[in-house]
């Protein structure tokens, strides 16, 4: 033992740089561990039995034991035999307008994402929604949806949901409120309304703008704050844009042949995301031609789903992102005369000058595309180069308009504003509608001793008893989205009309904002949510077409989910330019300074991409979903690049005190192949302590560094080892193994496939293999299908990782969540996981995503050994799995090549919450323990397209079965249909040449085949990268003729 | 017929055992034992012989793991398989191992008594009784394991053929039916077996049995015999027939075990050698545990006359054979993988020898291979005392072999992303040590309450080892 | 010394032997019987209800059409149970003072639901669709059996696996004209053998497709023979296996026998 871990040597860059040498052909490899063979990682994988401690910890007391132990003998009891128990029918009184029991039906809404809507359609079953969709019709969503929406129906149901008005704590009543609160308001009418301050996040609703607007005519003292703490663009609020509509953009992809994303991941978060994603791989996967596809350059800190997609990423400081830009308008300036010094190293620039040359030669078809966490500034320089590509404009591939977020030209005040008046006692009433101040408010504004300090009657409308509430007299508990009337736009101004689909689970205590501003307003008779939202929409369309029959285009806009061009006007590209005029002066002090150094590190502050903020801190589902690319779970961590970690000495897990400005928070670091050096990436919205069971004392709080200055990153980091280590729980790279072999390594098929556009262009069947054109020969019989023949094909071009799927998967399949611990022993349930490789140089590799899934063979090896036949092979050549018939003796899961299949090794379904009843899936069974389940290519939508299709007594349509996952995608990547219909859209995918099977080889003749990953590299820069690591680390002189040349 | 030897025999029998070296022809039952002696001997220490203070803790000591077992299985009950190690993707740990284990070991018993009998080996007479009894533990603990590895253990019964409302057969396909039938009956044959070799000596016991109690028991169990011509011819027939049908089951069983692996898809266990190799190992390893419960009981209640230095030189002589088969198999997999030129099967290989679980490997060629080589020196093979520590080493390297084979080739499939490791917890121990607890707990009790040596045997013995004498 | 056993042991013992077996199979025999007994499935043993509902009277005396209470039969899986003012629709005028009908009015009265006891309940894991039954020609007493004469509710077939098979796996046996599904005395025809083969095809039941739209060719990956469409065989889930080329093909039968029609 010992000796073999000596012989292996310690992981160095170069170690590892020798060791993909050695491999040849670039191979694939997944983790940096993997890569070196780390001696702390071999002691981890050999440490005795980490998991026997939990064993005993989750002991159970003897009567427990003894009463399980009946309760489950009973179980084996009741489960054997049929004898029914008795079960009541409970019709309806009245039953409700066309209204058929156990029919689905879709409702379109709308949800608010930071304050922008994305469209909805929301399905329900017998009046209880159990599935969240994207509205096909809506701009920003195409029918896709991201993780938060698909998650979004769980915190609807969760029981740590707040139920009741809580007065300092204590159980209240809402009329108990009411005569409370009256007397307060009187005082603050009196004073026409100074004295009452109101919080809100970032909003875009008309009618709950409009209705604080009348609410401060009333009060004209009164003041309204918004704190988002995810919105990036903080300088909305007040500051220097004061008087002034913030601009948004809004991308068209279509057009770009080449994009420049600075610190940006369009692909990944952000309103519009769904909506580039769409475009972005639409667009690769349509134009297969060096001269027409898409080349994505991009440049940042920390790895993302765009960085992992981008042909050229460059690892750069948050920081630097201004320098790059200012190079960038230099170059396309080309007016050399008044060059500055970037500020930038001799190989970035020259990065930098090599993209700029490519982007100039496609001139109006490229776009930069810059961060929201960039400062104004910034975002000015980025107009300015858009400005000089000339792709600004409606036939462009960007446009201005002014944000529809509620912001300071509506009066509204930044949060620190608020702060001071708390702390000077100059607030008599505070209203908060939603938000988490005291948890999520920059650190040195200090929000909870501000609380604690004033006076004030603080009102905290929140859906969770939160760590705000506890500094708060009273608590109202808030209606979810699905629960309240409301309207929404999204960020081109669209607008919708957000409808309830379920009376308030928790009854008439909830209550939405409209409800309690009508309360502070003094309405004598408080109008219903409803009320308000259709006047507001009745006045909307009298002013613009006054003959117009409301309710019936009320109607239409509740059936299409978007309300007819409601959507916003442009701004020119110069008015864009004078909307936040860039100091000409200010970045050039700005440059030398800013850059981060092994002295003083750099901080990045993210939105979590599965928390968010913490708003989604409870939510099971999204705290068990693998962050692309680290697959990481149930926690955050300090990102850093693997030369960071080497020079600091840091293994994955190891803890870390991170320190700045004073402020000091203890977090695990995870090395990221791509990072960028000198810089620590952190995602926000973890170390909860009143978020609910899930998400209570999950990872560490990284709001505690920020401060109000440094919203979205800062200098000066420091960074120190504590000595302690944290047992990440990470669903792909913990299954990582030393002792990887490389003399196999070089003849064994890679999972993903790839290659260059130019390789395809010479054959582009280059990727595939002999048994890709047709199978060998079998001793298995071949099924004939004579009917449907399902089938999926999946395109690696446009996955980008984004795991939406893998959300909608776990939403439509009723599959449990298990918990970090399990997550650790590999126990995770997800149908469909998206693995992740590497390749290449560990500090800049490119990133494979591969989305795997049960591949549903024609010779599956699981169907042979199943001793009870729970799983067997359909007519329609799916491999289905009966629960009811497995007994659990895992024999499939080890003869399936893909180890797709999941088992339920403890009861990992809670049967126990009734509210969770109401979330399941009644078409999917709900699993117990013991029983192997799958992905079934949701067997259940192709029963029920069936017997619609056969009462209708025709055959299903192509595209009338679509799959959850399918139906998420926004990169529509999931194609599913019958492979017997050679018109069917999944035939045009397999027609492809780009087609492949994985483990092709083995002849199992897998129904989800993929198609390879292909990369459109920058000749220019791909020499340039080859000879990067020898050049000198020097800032370059403006006067230097040479490297004038260069430029 | 039945004489007393004279002294002259006697001295004559003695200095030859003194010099002669243990070989084939060294006597199968020390010399100067009369019929009466060996009757007294071996039923003395089921009727008359006070219980030794060992045996007492002997069975205190299996009876605490037993419990240990019992503790083990509520909680599985209770819990779910989710106690143990078993992950994505390595679903089987321990219990198959276990399983396959057991199974291996309850091979000599009926190997010994079958084949050898039907081969006319004299010299198995005295050790297969209890290695019979022993093939019927070992074969108890195994099925235990099939029956808690599965998820819902309440549904065994629907891996057996039987009329149902659900209209439903078992998929007669998969390996794990084969096993059922298999286990099931190798289980039952062996039992008969065991029982039908019982019933003369269940008769002597109950004729020579003092207290009522013991006359009924053993009376009843002896079914009437009286020892009659008749019954002898009957019984002569039964046995024969029953050591014809045992021995193909003898390969059958372990041939089907292997199936299990050897049908799968896996790299690693997808190959054909796997049947004679399985049945080899399985072997090896009942001759292993076989002297690990010789050397002992001879030690404690003074068999050496009845299993004599010829005995365990036989045994080590066959355990020195499959030990070199098995090594053979160990040799082949490496050569297929290469000569296959299958990347995922010398992933496999290398795996093994490089790979998280090497120490495994490493020390199961050191038990399995490298150990029995001193079995070529006949010193080693005539002193118990090494004999045992290789017995044991045997076992220990049998049970890793499988180990191997069940983890490593899952930990590391054909797709990189799934990769996983597999750790035993308390419960995987707990449930292993266990059933060795319910296999002494009943071992003790078999040679505490039955005769542990087939006393009409050695009668016949006694018989050929006068005559043997008398000629020369 | 004393014998001791009385020599007539020697039987005991002797019958012992073939009496374990014996036992064995009798036990088991047993247990399999009682499975399938009445009393286990609860066949034939009527449910006490709030309301004494009679469909004896409702259906058989006065000739209710099936849907007028259970509405959704036709287009949901659920077939619908009557909402209080549905029963009330009649009962407002007739026997509106009855009672035995106080629960039905109290349940307007104070808006609170009836609440009946199920008698035809199907374990979760079995999904079952009454609208595509209906649909294709299955009567509703073919499983719910004569309806129209029972005063109470009972279960008439103990809805086992193995009863639903017998239709999945021979529908002709048992499928009648769709006029005749909702018609609570039809029997079936001297030739329903014939009858019903007729009936499968026109209804294109136990078939991978309609008629309409002709099957295309069979996947080149999956099949090794380019034969046309399977064509039912009533026999068994898969027809012969037939030597073609590389490897045999199976050719699947039909869908209605395939787990996943209802279990998912």
């Amino acid at each position: 033992m010992s000796a073999a871990i000596s012989s292996i040597e310690p992981m160095t860059l170069d170690a590892l740089r020798r060791k993909l040498a050695e491999r040849g052909s670039k191979p694939l490899w997944r983790s940096l561990d993997e890569l070196a063979e780390t001696p702390e990682f071999m002691e981890y994988l050999h440490r005795e039995f980490p998991k026997a401690a939990s064993e005993w910890q989750s002991g159970t007391s003897r009567r427990r034991f003894l009463q399980l132990m009946g309760a489950s003998l009973m179980l084996a009891a009741a489960q054997g035999c049929t004898r029914q128990e008795s079960q009541a029918i409970v019709p309806y009184v009245e039953a409700p307008r066309d209204f058929k029991p156990g029919q689905v039906q879709h409702f379109a809404t709308a949800t608010s994402r930071g304050g922008y809507g994305l469209g909805l359609m929301v399905e329900s079953h017998d009046g209880r929604p159990t599935k969240i969709d994207g509205n096909p019709r809506h701009p920003y969503s195409h029918g896709a949806t991201d993780v938060f929406a698909q998650a979004s129906i769980l915190n609807l149901y969760d029981p740590d949901r707040s139920q009741t008005v809580l007065n300092a704590g204590r159980i209240s009543t809402w009329d108990q409120w009411l005569t409370e609160l009256r007397p307060a308001l009187d005082r603050v009418r009196a004073a026409r309304g100074r004295g009452l301050s109101l919080l809100t996040g970032a909003t875009s609703s008309p009618t709950l703008i409009a209705q604080i607007k009348d609410l401060l005519q009333q009060f004209p003292e009164a003041k309204w704050h918004i704190h988002e703490p995810c919105d990036l663009q903080q300088h909305r609020y007040g500051g220097q844009t004061a008087g002034q509509r913030p601009l948004d953009k809004l991308y068209d992809l279509t057009k770009a042949k080449r994009i420049l994303a600075l610190d940006a991941d369009f692909l990944g978060s952000g309103p519009d995301s769904l909506r580039l994603t769409r475009q972005y791989a639409q667009r690769r996967r349509d134009e297969l031609s060096s001269a027409q596809m898409t080349r994505l350059y991009s440049a940042g800190p920390a790895p993302n789903c765009t960085t992992a997609m981008a042909d050229h990423h460059r690892p750069l400081p948050a920081a630097k992102v201004r320098n790059v830009l200012f190079r960038l308008n230099q170059m396309l300036s080309g007016a050399e005369a008044k060059w500055l010094p970037s500020g930038l190293a001799a190989d970035e620039q020259a990065w930098v000058d090599t993209v700029a040359a490519d982007l100039k030669q496609h001139g109006a078809e490229s776009v930069v595309i810059v961060g929201d966490s960039q400062p104004a500034d910034v975002h000015a320089f980025a107009r300015d180069a858009n400005r000089q590509l000339g792709c600004v404009g409606p036939q462009g591939c960007v446009r201005y308009v002014a944000s529809i977020l509620a912001a300071a030209a509506d009066g509204v005040r930044p949060l620190a504003e608020l702060v001071d008046d708390l702390n000077g006692q100059r607030v008599a009433v505070l209203a908060m509608l939603g938000g988490n101040p005291v948890y999520d408010a920059p650190a040195d504004l200090d929000f909870a001793a501000a609380m604690k300090k004033s006076s004030a009657t603080s009102i905290h409308l929140s859906a969770y008893d939160n760590e705000t509430s506890q500094h708060c007299l009273w608590h109202i508990p808030a209606l979810h989205e699905l629960e309240s009337w409301s309207d929404i736009r999204a960020l081109d101004g669209t607008a919708s009309i957000m409808q309830p689909l379920i009376e308030p689970l928790y009854g008439s205590a909830t209550k939405s904002a409209h409800d309690l501003l009508g309360v502070l307003a003094g309405e004598k008779a408080p109008k219903s949510a409803y009320e308000r939202v259709s006047a507001h929409w009745t006045q909307w369309l009298k002013d613009r077409q006054p003959i117009a029959n409301f309710d019936v285009t009320w109607a239409t806009w509740l059936q299409d989910g978007v309300i007819a061009d409601s959507a916003s006007e442009a701004i020119g590209a110069d008015a864009a330019l004078k909307a936040e005029p860039r100091d000409e002066a200010a970045p050039n002090q700005d440059l030398e300074k800013k850059s981060p150094t092994a002295k003083s590190l750099e901080i990045v502050f993210q939105p979590d991409v599965a928390v968010w903020d913490g708003r989604y801190a409870n939510n099971g589902w999204l705290q068990e979903l693998p962050r692309p690319i680290s697959k990481l779970t149930w926690g955050n961590v300090a990102g850093v690049a693997p030369q960071l970690a080497e020079r600091l000495n840091l293994q994955d897990g190891d803890l870390v005190t991170l320190t700045l400005d004073g402020r000091s928070v203890e977090a695990p670091v995870l090395r990221m192949p791509g990072h960028a050096d000198n810089c620590v990436s952190v995602t926000l919205g973890y170390g909860r302590t009143r978020a609910g069971h899930v998400g209570n004392g999950v990872g560490f709080n990284a709001y505690l560094l920020r401060g109000r200055e440094n919203l979205n990153s800062a200098q000066g980091l420091e960074i120190a080892k504590t000595g302690r280590k944290l047992d990440l729980a990470m669903t792909q790279h913990h299954h990582s193994l030393e002792g990887h072999v490389e003399w196999t390594d070089n003849t064994r098929p890679e999972p993903v496939r790839s290659g260059e556009i130019a390789d395809f262009e010479k054959d582009p069947h280059f990727l595939q293999q002999e048994f890709d054109r047709h199978s060998p020969p079998s001793l298995l019989p071949n099924f004939e299908y004579s009917g449907y023949a399902w089938g999926m094909s999946i395109d690696l071009n446009s996955c980008v990782g984004c795991n939406a799927c893998v959300v909608a998967c776990q939403a439509e399949n009723n599959i449990p969540i298990v918990g970090p611990e399990q997550v650790r022993n590999g126990r995770e349930m997800h149908w469909l996981r998206i693995d992740s490789y590497y390749r290449g140089d560990p500090t800049s590799p490119e990133t494979f995503f591969q989305p795997l899934a049960c591949q549903h063979c024609e010779h599956a090896p699981c169907e042979l050994v199943c001793p009870v036949a729970a799983t067997t092979h359909s007519p329609e050549g799916l491999n289905e799995m009966t629960y009811n018939r497995c007994v659990g003796t895992r024999y499939c899961s080890n003869n399936c090549p893909y180890k797709v299949r999941r088992f339920n090794f403890l009861e990992y379904n809670d049967a126990t919450t009734p509210v969770l009843k109401l979330l399941r899936n009644p078409e999917v069974t709900v699993r117990s323990r013991g029983v192997m389940e799958k992905c079934t290519y949701c067997v259940q939508r192709i029963s029920a397209a069936r017997i619609v299709a056969k009462r209708e007594d025709r055959s299903i349509h192509d595209g009338e079965v679509v799959t959850a996952c399918q139906a998420v995608c926004p990169a529509q990547a999931i194609v599913f249909g019958d492979l017997n219909d050679p018109k069917s859209a999944v035939n045009q995918r397999k027609a492809s040449p780009l087609n492949y099977q994985l483990l092709g080889e083995l002849n199992t003749l897998p129904r989800t085949t993929y198609m390879g990953r292909l990369r459109n590299p920058n000749p220019d820069l791909v020499a340039l990268e080859a000879d990067r690591s020898q050049a000198p680390n020097a800032t370059v002189h403006p006067l230097d003729p040479q490297q004038l040349g260069a430029g | 017929m039945d004489h007393e030897p004279t002294n002259q025999e006697l001295i004559d029998s003695h200095r030859e055992a003194s010099h002669t070296e243990v070989s084939r022809g060294a006597p199968v039952l020390k010399a100067g034992h009369t019929f009466g002696s060996v009757t007294d001997q071996i039923s003395a220490i089921v009727l008359s012989r006070p219980t030794s203070r060992g045996w007492w803790l002997g069975l205190a000591a299996s009876f605490v793991l037993l419990m240990v077992l019992n503790m083990s299985i509520a909680y599985l009950l209770l819990r779910g398989v989710g106690i143990w190690g078993i992950s994505m993707p390595v679903a089987w740990g321990f219990a198959i191992v276990n399983f396959v284990w057991w199974i291996g070991i309850g091979h000599a018993g009926t190997l010994i008594s079958a084949i050898l009998l039907l081969l006319r080996q004299d010299w198995r007479t005295s050790i297969n009784r209890f290695a019979e009894a022993m093939t019927l533990l070992a074969v108890a603990c195994a099925g235990l394991f099939p029956l808690l590895h599965m998820g819902r253990p309440w549904f065994f019964y629907w891996l057996m053929p039987y009329p149902n409302t659900m209209a439903l057969w078992p998929q007669f396909r998969s390996p794990l039916v084969w096993d059922v039938f298999a286990v099931s009956t190798y289980a039952s044959v062996s039992l008969l077996f065991w029982y039908i070799g019982l019933i003369p000596d269940l008769g002597t016991l109950r004729d020579r049995a003092t207290s009522r109690a013991a006359q009924v028991l053993y009376g009843a169990l002896a079914l009437g015999w009286r020892g009659s011509a008749m019954h002898w011819h009957r019984y002569r027939v039964a046995s024969l027939l029953l050591a014809g049908l045992c021995t193909p089951l003898v390969v059958s069983v372990h041939t089907v075990v292997s199936f299990d692996f050897a049908v799968a898809i896996v790299p690693g266990w997808h190959t054909t050698i796997f049947p004679p190799y399985f049945v080899a190992g399985a072997i090896l390893s009942g001759f292993a545990m076989v002297m690990t419960l010789a050397i002992p009981l001879r030690w404690l209640y003074g068999l050496q006359d009845f299993i004599t230095p010829r005995h365990l030189n036989n045994m080590a002589k066959v355990i020195l054979c499959t030990a070199m088969i098995v090594g053979y198999g160990y040799i082949m997999e490496i050569f297929l993988a290469w000569y296959g030129n299958n990347p995922y099967d010398q992933a496999v290989v290398a795996n093994r020898f490089t790979g998280a679980y090497r120490e495994a490997y490493w020390a199961l060629l050191f038990c399995n291979i490298i150990t029995p080589q001193i079995l070529w020196f006949s010193r080693v093979r005539q002193s118990p005392k090494l004999l045992f520590l290789i017995a044991l080493i045997v076992n220990v390297g049998m049970w890793l072999e499988r180990f191997i084979i069940v983890v490593t080739s899952l930990s590391q499939d054909y797709i990189p992303g799934n990769w996983g490791m597999y750790y035993p917890t308390f419960w995987d121990w707990a449930t292993f040590i266990g059933t060795v607890g319910l296999f002494f707990t009943l071992f003790f009790l078999f040679v505490r309450f039955l005769p542990m040596i087939a006393i009409y045997e050695m009668r016949e013995l006694v018989h050929e080892t006068s005559e043997h004498h008398a000629n020369d | 010394m004393a014998q001791i056993f009385h020599p007539n042991t020697n039987a005991i013992s002797r019958a012992s032997i073939f009496g374990a077996l014996f036992a064995v199979v009798i036990a088991g025999w047993l247990l399999d019987s009682f499975n399938r007994s009445d009393y286990w499935t609860e066949v034939g043993v009527p449910r006490a209800q709030p309301v004494p509902f009679s469909h004896a009277h409702h259906v058989g005396d006065i000739g209710l059409d099936c849907r007028y209470c259970h509405a959704s039969v036709e287009t949901s899986a659920f077939a619908g149970m009557p909402a209080t003012e549905v029963c009330l629709g009649c009962h407002s005028q007739l026997f509106n003072k009855a009672a035995i009908l106080e629960p039905v009015r109290a349940s307007l009265r104070e808006q609170k639901p009836l609440q009946w006891n199920r008698v035809h309940h199907l374990k979760e894991f079995a999904y079952f669709n009454h609208s595509i039954h209906v649909a294709k020609g299955v009567g509703c007493s073919t499983c719910h059996g004569p309806v129209n004469e029972m005063p109470l509710m009972w279960k008439q077939n103990s809805l086992s696996m193995q009863w639903c098979l017998q239709c999945h796996r021979h529908p002709e046996n048992y499928v009648r004209p769709k006029e005749a599904v909702f018609d609570m005395d039809w029997q079936p025809p001297a030739d329903q053998a014939e009858q019903g083969r007729r009936l499968v095809e026109l209804y294109h039941i136990a078939k991978l497709e309609p008629a309409g739209a002709a099957p295309q060719e069979p996947r080149k990956s999956a099949s090794a023979s380019k034969a046309a469409a399977a064509k039912s065989s009533p026999d068994d889930y898969f027809e012969e296996e037939q030597q073609t080329g590389a490897a045999p093909v199976v050719k699947f039968r039909d869908p209605l026998t395939n787990c996943s029609v209802c279990h998912r």
